[in-house]
């Protein structure tokens, strides 16, 4: 397995993702003679992991069962130990494909953070291309080198330990995109622009602050970039429901059995199958949105380098 | 190809570019001579031809193109500027220039910059507005008088971006950041044995083949007689990109899980091409759409249908993109052509029969017309354990079903149904806002991830489905 390369079997040495239930999944790194404990009992790696096939229920001590399950960038991003905050699928998926990435990309980002984008951006430059990641935090660094190595990637990205908004990122006119998660975007701008081809390139800035956002457009324009658009993007989750309404007692005209009104048992108030007669209800299917959501992540700015 | 260029930096002819234009965008094959339509202006591509891409161009009096000259912005000399609108008086009278004389500009040849200059010193209320109203003005003339256009290199964000907005019913209204989360969701990477169900006129095929680099396979299925490719040619891709696409008649599928699939009644071919070719006024996937219209389809095509030249998104005719197919040759050597193309399609469809049986996809991409429901529970039949799988569908209620049965047959883990929500700003000192319009609606996505199916249903099943549930009632309260 890789995060790359999906497998077929769990391996000694894998990062494969244990699923418990409803959004309850964590991480684990496989390895002859551990064992893991989840709250349905313990997980005997060299019996219970190694060997099967990804996909599969495992039965815990306790009798419990798990699904294990291949790694992805998206579980990955689900599940990793933060170090900072990350940016999330959501934001993920709009970034790479205004970025144009695909096998062979070259992409320049920073800060590498936790590496939840970078994760992401190495499956999608894969198997050709490249990831020059840049964090000025020591420790962030180094562990995400770690985590690199121990996931399969490390000959797709190179981790470079420096302040993107003195150095750059320490490659010049190469890069197909540059995509920036810092606090003063604005003053990275113009070695995002070194960083990119000559003849053109796509950058993003991801910013909380609207603030950050005007100084970071307004660089882009001092520096030639075209085609600049700052949008933001919000995911609505519906969880699926079987709804059911009671059907109010309006009381009985004097002789009539039949109530006036609401009539339960006409077929065309049946919007779905499932008029209740006996308990005075209504069941229907809902995607229902759940009780709060995500209202703002950051503002995503794009912009094209180009000759012209 | 010249030695030292990369492939795909120059504009070569048999290209299939992209105009561009502000945020208007039109496919159009690169070819000599050949007139193009685009923004209420008429010129020829020639000139544009050994360009790189990204340029951008002017057009002249004689309908070529030439590029845009490097020009320092003239800034009007008045820096005069009021400080709001309350004498302003809109009468329609404030511009001395009338439709004639900006005519006669535009025919004496003079620049777009130079009618725009004219307009300012023109107007009697220019002097009056506010710095921002100057600038917004300023903006508005010379979007409308200083027509340049960029020639893109065509690619997913492109190209569905160009969708939407010119032909979403093409596209089942899939809007371009819903598309993204199908391909990150999808876990779309080089490598994957994808499968892939669409009726988006192909679009989502072109991402999906863009994301996977060549590398790995496709196996398309298709509803009809072919699958429609016409957004994909315009791609660009190279050809050994079509060298593992592989497609499948949806009306064979029933058989193949069966186990009584045969070669011997082959979908009717139309005009013993596999491979539809869209005429240049997208009749060819209406004709494929036949079969199965709903009166709401009938309506989009009508809006569609509005010929004028501005409401097509491309003048692709397949063949132009150099994506050959037999040209007819009138003889009798037709019939023997034919029946060895028989052959031919026969052999494919077994190799991909045979793909489809070892049940082992990385993946599975739905986004058509057809209720959602059937295709999953028989497609994801082809799918390995542990990969990831996605459904679009323009509303919410047919997902709502399929989730339903999805839970019932087991099998599946992590459903969520969502859709996103886009919104773009304006940003400009002290003028930030977001924009005045937005989309409202791009579709919904049903995602999940398959596990190993137990073949024992009774309780097991459903034990599983409680897990997967959350507690309704810790996270809502039901009305009562």
């Amino acid at each position: 397995m890789s995060f790359v390369e999906y497998g077929d079997t769990i391996k000694n040495g894998d990062t494969a993702i244990v699923f418990l239930g409803h959004e309850s999944m964590f991480p684990v790194k496989v390895q002859h003679g551990t064992v893991t404990q989840t709250k349905y009992g313990v997980i005997r790696h060299s019996t219970d992991l190694i060997g099967k096939k990804y996909g599969s229920k495992v039965t815990c001590s306790k009798g419990g069962w798990v699904f294990i399950l291949h790694p992805t960038p998206e579980l990955w991003t689900m599940n990793l130990p933060h170090r900072t905050q990350i940016l999330y699928s959501t934001d993920i998926s709009i970034i790479t494909m205004m970025l144009e990435l695909k096998p062979g990309s070259i992409v320049c980002e920073s800060g590498t953070g936790s590496g939840s984008l970078s994760h992401a951006l190495i499956r999608t430059v894969a198997p050709t291309g490249h990831l020059y990641t840049v964090e000025f935090h020591q420790q962030r660094a180094e562990k995400a080198r770690e985590e690199f190595r121990e996931h399969g990637v490390e000959h797709l990205v190179t981790v470079t330990n420096q302040d993107v908004c003195k150095n750059g990122f320490g490659v010049s006119n190469i890069a197909d995109a540059v995509f920036l998660d810092i606090p003063s975007p604005w003053e990275a701008v113009g070695h995002a622009k070194s960083a990119l081809k000559a003849e053109g390139g796509r950058i993003c800035s991801f910013s909380p602050c609207i603030e950050q956002v005007q100084r970071t457009c307004l660089a882009m324009e001092e520096h030639g970039f075209t085609e600049i658009n700052t949008l933001e993007i919000l995911l609505r989750v519906y969880n699926v429901r079987t709804i059911s309404l009671q059907i109010p007692d309006l009381g009985k005209a004097s002789e009539d059995n039949s109530s006036i009104g609401f009539d339960s048992s006409n077929p065309s108030n049946q919007g779905s199958p499932c008029t209740n007669l006996q308990q005075g209800t209504v069941q229907f299917k809902s995607g229902v949105p759940l009780r709060e959501m995500v209202g703002h992540t950051g503002y995503l700015t794009f912009a094209t380098k180009s000759l012209f | 190809m010249e030695a030292g260029t990369r492939p795909g930096l120059h504009i070569c002819e048999g290209d299939c570019a992209v105009l561009k234009r502000d945020d208007v965008f039109k496919a159009v094959p690169v070819l000599r001579r050949r007139k193009i339509i685009f923004e209420k202006q008429w010129f020829y591509l020639d000139n544009a031809i050994g360009h790189i891409y990204g340029t951008t161009f002017e057009v002249t009096s004689g309908g070529n193109l030439q590029p845009k000259q490097e020009m320092e912005e003239t800034t009007p000399e008045t820096k005069e500027a009021g400080t709001d609108n309350r004498n302003i008086v809109d009468d329609g009278k404030s511009q001395k220039l009338t439709h004639d004389d900006i005519k006669a500009l535009k025919d004496k040849g003079i620049k777009g910059q130079e009618i725009v200059q004219q307009l300012i010193e023109n107007s009697t209320t220019f002097r009056d507005k506010t710095e921002f109203a100057q600038d917004k003005y300023i903006k508005k003339k010379k979007k409308k008088y200083e027509a340049v256009i960029t020639i893109v290199r065509p690619s997913t964000r492109i190209l569905s971006t160009m969708y939407y907005a010119r032909e979403p019913g093409k596209i089942n209204h899939l809007r371009y950041d819903t598309l993204a989360q199908m391909l990150t969701l999808g876990n779309i990477h080089a490598g994957n044995k994808m499968i892939v169900m669409e009726t988006c006129a192909g679009l989502v095929l072109g991402a999906v083949m863009e994301r996977m680099g060549g590398y790995g396979s496709i196996i398309q299925m298709y509803p009809g007689g072919g699958p429609v490719r016409a957004a994909t040619s315009c791609f660009g891709f190279p050809k050994p990109f079509f060298n593992n696409l592989h497609e499948f008649p949806l009306s064979k599928v029933d058989s193949l899980l069966s186990g009584t699939f045969s070669t011997e009644t082959l979908p009717s071919e139309p005009e013993d091409n596999a491979l539809v070719e869209e005429e240049s006024n997208g009749s060819i996937d209406e004709k494929q759409a036949s079969i199965q219209e709903t009166e709401e389809e009938s309506t989009e095509t009508a809006m569609e249908s509005n010929q004028t030249e501005e409401q097509e998104t491309m003048d692709i005719n397949a063949e132009d993109i150099g994506f050959k197919e037999n040209q007819g040759k009138e003889n009798k050597e037709n019939v023997r052509e034919k029946q060895r193309k028989q052959q031919e399609r026969r052999k494919k469809l077994i190799e991909t029969a045979a793909l489809l049986r070892e049940k082992n996809a990385d993946g599975l991409i739905v986004a058509s017309k057809f209720h959602p429901t059937p295709l999953l529970l028989s497609l994801l039949e082809f799918v390995a354990p542990s990969r990831p799988f996605v459904v679009y569908c323009q509303y919410k209620e047919p997902l709502l079903e399929c989730y339903t049965k999805l839970r019932e047959r087991g099998g599946v883990i992590n459903l969520k149904l969502s859709e996103t929500w886009l919104r773009s700003y304006q940003v400009l000192p002290d003028r930030s806002h977001p924009k005045l319009t937005m989309s409202g609606g791009g579709g919904y996505l049903l995602s999940g991830i398959t596990v190993v199916l137990d073949k024992s249903k009774c309780d097991s099943s459903n034990l599983e489905a409680l897990k997967m549930e959350e507690p309704s009632s810790k996270k809502r309260k039901s009305a009562s």
